[in-house]
């Protein structure tokens, strides 16, 4: 997939580089005129539709399915079922890689949680198909599903997240709780959360010989090649995944899963090309979720408002036969300065399906408990909680001493209060009404997000005619890694960007490692920067050492490539066209390689992370105990950026993500059956424009030169963080209640 | 999806004829229909479109004033038509509080009128629903059922319905036109729906093949038209079905009440008519004691069906909220968050 002709770049005046321009989405036109191919998009000749049948138990065996009605259907062509399914070359109840989870591709008859596939139906039509699956008509030997505290299995879990420790302890707590002038603690339930990406997975999956083409929305397409190709016996290199366009990820496309891997499956099996689409309803089970949390913050203060120690504890939902815990307690391990930090997390075991990264996995659920306990804090001292977080700031990182980055939170917070309009802010709740009489409160939350990088290469071509290639497997979930990656790879080269050709979205180039942990433009940036200037730095020897060049022996001063030229640094008029150089040297075109790399020492002894700070104003019914977040402004400071549009958009995204997790998003589990009852976009909510009226996103600048060489941090999932407590604690200023169970319902309000 | 027959009637006999035979839907324009056949909890045999029927889609005053609305007008155009704005605004007002603009635009009367309780276990067929099942059992009664009924809910079910301009309707003495296999015949927009008792699939008063061909407003329900609000709680600004509703109707003699709307919405298995309520309100002076009766009296009856005692007390603060902004007059420009106790910032227009 390449972007060449897409649209047209509006003509931006550069100041020496693209970056830091709001291009819009290179790919806008094609979304916008319907010409973007998304995965179920596709219809090779032959294609058949495979539709999956799942359990409506939680646990227990399969023991019936109609197969015979299903085959009968006319158009139904097969149905896998345990009894019958091809073999996979890996046990899929095993975890293969560092992001393996258990899966359920029919290897049993059992059943772990309510929408696991319990067979698949391939026929010549949709229809055919989904009938076919109706047809099948299960019998189960239910067992009772553990849904809750109640019955779940508690147990001491060896990590949290992705590979990090379940107890993180910094300096002693109880010795701060003992010094402490005042104690807050508080509880905190955040509920299952689905990612609900408005694309549903899918896949389209043509088989030639032991090579593999897979049409799929994909989050990290080299990695995920791989682990296709050992499911299927063959390498890697012989598996295909275009993912041009995701329509929203979240983490929940970087993982594999069993419907998907049914799907594969089965176009070997029949020798046909394979489509599966989930439908909305079956995407709640087994494609991952943000889990339950049950959270217990306890906080000591001293006589001046400042943490003695901070204890965050959770309990982190997890299915039956997997582990992934929503790192919740980890989010008050950077946040703020405390003498003593510990963080300790707890499993419980549910008949659910596993959960998984869900955008900004444990930050979000763990800041929406941190932020609304500083709040409680900031009360019991009698501060202003902006003032309160001030005198709590973290001048280097908590626990470890270590010096940030860079770190303009201080900044964030002046500049949020101000545009937000924060002083003057009554310390007591239920101050403020506006003219019809409803609730008005304001309500702060600090942001933070940590800066992970991951491995990943990309190529650069220079052309004869002075226009540029380049290659590396990106993903576009919608964030603008068309744009934003181009841009960068267009300022290494010294190019304009309408003048690079950019090709991405597809397995067989370079790896851009996976878009996730906020850290994709990041990486892959970094690789196509390093690509680039490596043809640059092949560009120069060219022209440094040829005696007809207006460069030669430029080699020592140096040169700097700007608008598809190279200037001698000491002597601005002294420049040659890339082209030029490339006709008299007789070269086609030159090529190099570049990989993310950063200074290991820096790395080691500085602390990265992305900061913010969100404003909340929100409007409660005095009667109703409805609740309106009517202002949102939110200040972040994340190093350099390269394209403010789309930054913003990412901030804005993330800040009505916050707002749904407080005021709306909750999957309603039937406690007896495991079920879940809103699984549909009808019933799970998520903000409507409606409920966002008022939204403002500051760029505040940051530079940092040791986060890596482009000086550039995360944006994609901090804008969550800070927002949920922000609204939480907003609704207790407008109406003196704290509600400690996300969501905020209407009746945690109705008492006054 | 099952097979089925599908059938495009030129006339409304026809279509009637077609219907009247077991197994048969009407398909309007299937925003709750095709939804349920999606999952399943409906599965008819023979659907027959009554989309393209002439004469349903309009909307025809009496010399009186009184207003004939198709069955097939759609739920916008009824929103919008200004005629309807000015005799009967908590009829447009209901309407824009509903759904999204997407829907308002497809969605039509008498499938408005017709849509299912959204219960959760009815969706989902693998619950037990008598609704759905008669005598399968009732899975909400334990289970999910915080948004569910507070009056006349039965062991059977406790349901509610859905519709947000049903409580308007219902409040205006509505009267619904219907033509069927043994004729025509009309009856009281209140009587159309049933509460559950023991047969809760008996849903309404409709016999096999009764085709609604129109709802009417009768021109004494325009006595109200300048005091007259919709106001719809609900558990996100727009997009969302109504937690509580009510719509609130007040013909004043200066300061007494002479005749009174109040109906709920959101409460029981079909739109309620607080008839109580409008007896403490009429002849009453239209202030906040007198609201606080009729609420008292509205909810006289209600009782929770599970963990939804909250909704008794919130019904109670609505009725006298909705009394009060009645009392303050209708709008005169339909709000840009239509039912809502949030204002839209000045200047909004746009309907969310
Ligand atoms: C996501 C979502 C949100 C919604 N939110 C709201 C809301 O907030 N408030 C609200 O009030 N509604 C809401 N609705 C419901 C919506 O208003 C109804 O789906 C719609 O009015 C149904 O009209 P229709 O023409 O599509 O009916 P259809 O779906 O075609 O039919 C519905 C039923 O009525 C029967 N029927 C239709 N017309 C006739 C007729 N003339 N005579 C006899 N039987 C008939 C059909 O057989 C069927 O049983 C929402 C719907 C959705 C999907
Ligand atoms: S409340 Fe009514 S509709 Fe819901 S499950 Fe019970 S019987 Fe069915």
């Amino acid at each position: 997939m390449s972007l060449e002709t897409a649209s047209p770049l509006a003509p931006y005046p550069r100041h020496g580089s693209n970056a830091g321009q709001p291009i819009t989405r290179r790919d806008g036109e094609l979304k916008v005129t319907g010409q973007a191919t998304y995965a179920a998009d596709n219809h090779p000749e032959g294609l058949l539709y495979a539709v999956c049948a799942v359990s409506s138990i939680a646990r227990g065996r399969v023991t019936h399915l109609d197969v015979a009605a299903a085959m009968a259907h006319p158009g139904v062509v097969e149905v896998l079922t345990p009894a019958n399914r091809p073999p996979l070359a890996l046990d899929p109840n095993v975890k293969h890689g560092p992001f393996g989870f258990r899966l359920e591709v029919l290897q049993d008859d059992t059943v772990r949680y309510a929408n696991q596939p319990i067979a698949l139906v391939a026929a010549e039509s949709l229809e055919a198909a989904v009938e076919g699956a109706a047809l099948l008509n299960p019998r189960y030997e239910a067992q009772p599903a553990r849904t809750g505290l109640e019955d779940g299995q508690r147990y001491a879990p060896a990590g949290v997240g992705v590979g990090a420790p379940p107890r993180t302890a910094h300096g002693d707590v109880e010795a701060g709780f003992a010094a402490a002038a005042r104690i807050v603690e508080a509880d905190f339930e955040t509920p299952a959360q689905f990612h609900n990406a408005m694309e549903p997975h899918a896949v389209v999956a043509q088989w030639d010989g032991d090579r593999l083409t897979l049409d799929m929305p994909n989050q990290a397409l080299v990695m995920s090649r791989e682990a296709y190709g050992a499911f299927f016996g063959v390498p890697g290199a012989n598996v295909l995944i275009r993912s041009p366009f995701l329509g929203g990820g979240f983490g929940s496309k970087a993982i594999l899963n069993g419907p998907q891997l049914l799907g594969i499956l089965a176009a070997r099996h029949l020798k046909r090309p394979v489509k599966l689409v989930l439908s909305r309803a079956q995407m709640y089970g087994p494609v991952g979720h943000r889990g339950r949390t049950w959270q217990t913050l306890r906080l000591g203060l001293d006589g001046q408002g400042r943490l003695t120690a901070l204890r965050h504890r959770s309990l982190a939902a997890t299915s039956s036969f997997d582990d992934f815990l929503e790192p919740a307690a980890n989010a008050s391990l950077h946040a703020y300065a405390s003498p003593a930090i510990l963080s300790e997390t707890e499993g419980l075991r549910l008949d659910i399906g596993t959960p998984g990264p869900m955008r900004a996995p444990g930050e979000a659920s763990g800041s929406a408990a941190l932020e609304a306990a500083m709040d409680e804090a900031a009360e019991a001292c009698g501060m202003d909680p902006l003032d309160f977080r001030l005198a709590n700031y973290a001048e280097t990182e908590p626990g470890t001493g270590r010096p940030y980055s860079s770190k303009a939170l201080r900044e964030c917070y002046a500049e949020g209060a101000r545009a937000f309009g924060w002083a003057g802010r009554p310390l007591r709740p239920r101050q403020m009404r506006d003219a019809d009489g409803l609730l008005v409160g304001w309500g702060v939350g600090s942001a933070l997000f940590p800066c992970p990088h991951f491995p990943a290469e990309a190529r650069a071509t220079l052309r004869a005619d002075g226009t540029a290639l380049v290659e590396t497997a990106g993903v576009d979930m919608g964030q603008g890694a068309w744009t934003v990656l181009a841009q960068i790879a267009a300022e290494a080269l010294g190019l304009d960007p309408a003048r690079v050709e950019f090709r991405s979205g597809v397995s067989d180039l370079p790896d851009a490692g996976v878009a996730g942990g906020s850290g994709h433009t990041a990486s892959a940036g970094l690789a196509l920067h390093n690509a680039g200037q490596n043809v640059i730095a092949r560009l120069t020897e060219l022209a440094a050492a040829d005696p007809a060049s207006p460069l030669f022996g430029a080699g020592n001063v140096g040169v700097t490539a700007r608008d598809g030229r190279l200037h001698r640094r000491d002597d601005d008029s002294r420049s040659e066209s890339y082209a030029e150089i490339l006709a008299r040297a007789g070269q086609p075109l030159i090529t190099a390689s570049g990989r993310m790399a950063r200074d290991e020492e820096a790395v080691q002894s500085w602390a990265m992370y992305s900061h913010g700070a969100v404003f909340a104003e929100v409007k409660v019914d005095p009667d109703f105990g409805m609740v309106r977040a009517t202002r949102l402004v939110g200040a972040f400071a994340a190093g350099r950026i390269v394209n403010p549009r789309l930054v913003r958009s990412q901030y804005y995204g993330g800040m009505i993500w916050g707002a749904g997790f407080a005021l709306h998003e909750a999957a309603l589990a039937d406690r007896r059956t495991g079920r879940i009852m809103n699984a549909d976009l009808a019933e799970y909510r998520v903000p409507v424009n409606a409920d966002v009226p008022s939204l403002e996103a500051i760029l505040v600048p940051e530079e940092d030169r040791y986060v890596n060489p482009l000086g550039v941090k995360g944006v994609g999932e901090i804008g969550i963080t800070g927002t949920v407590g922000a609204i939480a604690n907003a609704v207790w200023h407008a109406t003196g209640v704290r509600v400690r169970r996300f969501p905020i319902h209407i009746e945690d309000l109705m008492g006054g | 999806m099952n097979r089925f027959d599908y059938i495009r009637p030129a006339t409304a006999a026809e279509a009637i004829a077609a219907a009247a035979q077991p197994g048969s839907a009407y398909l309007a324009a299937g925003t709750n229909l095709v939804d349920l056949m999606k999952t399943g909890a409906a599965r008819p045999e023979r659907l027959v479109d009554i989309t393209r029927l002439p004469g349903l889609d309009r909307i025809d005053w009496s010399p009186g004033g009184g207003a004939r609305i198709g069955a097939l007008v759609r739920n916008s155009d009824l929103a919008y038509d200004p005629a309807v704005r000015r005799a009967f605004p908590a009829v447009a007002e209901a309407l824009l509080s509903g759904a999204s603009p997407q829907l308002r635009n497809a969605a039509t009367l008498g499938g408005n009128l017709l849509q299912r309780t959204r219960c959760a276990y009815f969706f989902d067929t693998a619950s037990a629903c008598n609704r759905r099942a008669p005598g399968a059992g009732c899975d909400a009664r334990e289970g999910e059922n915080r948004l569910h009924a507070i009056l006349g809910w039965s062991e059977a079910c406790i349901a509610t319905h859905p519709s947000d301009v049903c409580v308007s309707l219902v409040a205006l003495d509505a009267v619904v036109e219907i033509e069927g296999p043994d004729g025509a015949r009309e009856i009281p927009l209140e009587a159309l729906h049933r509460l559950p008792g023991d047969a809760p699939d008996q849903e309404t008063a409709l016999a096999a093949g009764e085709l609604i061909v129109a709802v009417r407003l009768p021109p004494q329900a325009a006595a109200v038209a300048s005091h007259a609000r919709y106001l719809k709680i609900r558990e996100r600004t727009s997009y969302a079905f109504a937690v509580v509703s009510a719509a609130a109707g007040l013909d004043l003699d200066g300061t007494t009440i002479r005749q009174a709307r109040l109906a709920l919405g959101g409460v029981a298995a079909k739109p309620w008519r607080a008839r109580a309520a409008e007896s403490v309100l009429e002849g009453a002076p239209a202030d906040a004691a007198t609201f606080a009766r009729a609420a008292e009296a509205a909810l006289a009856e209600a009782r929770p069906s599970g963990d939804n005692a909250f909704k008794i007390e919130l019904a109670r603060r609505l009725i006298v909220r909705a009394l009060s902004d009645a009392l303050a007059g209708t709008p005169g420009q339909p709000p840009a968050l239509p039912a809502s106790p949030f204002a839209a910032p000045a200047g909004a227009r746009h309907v969310a």
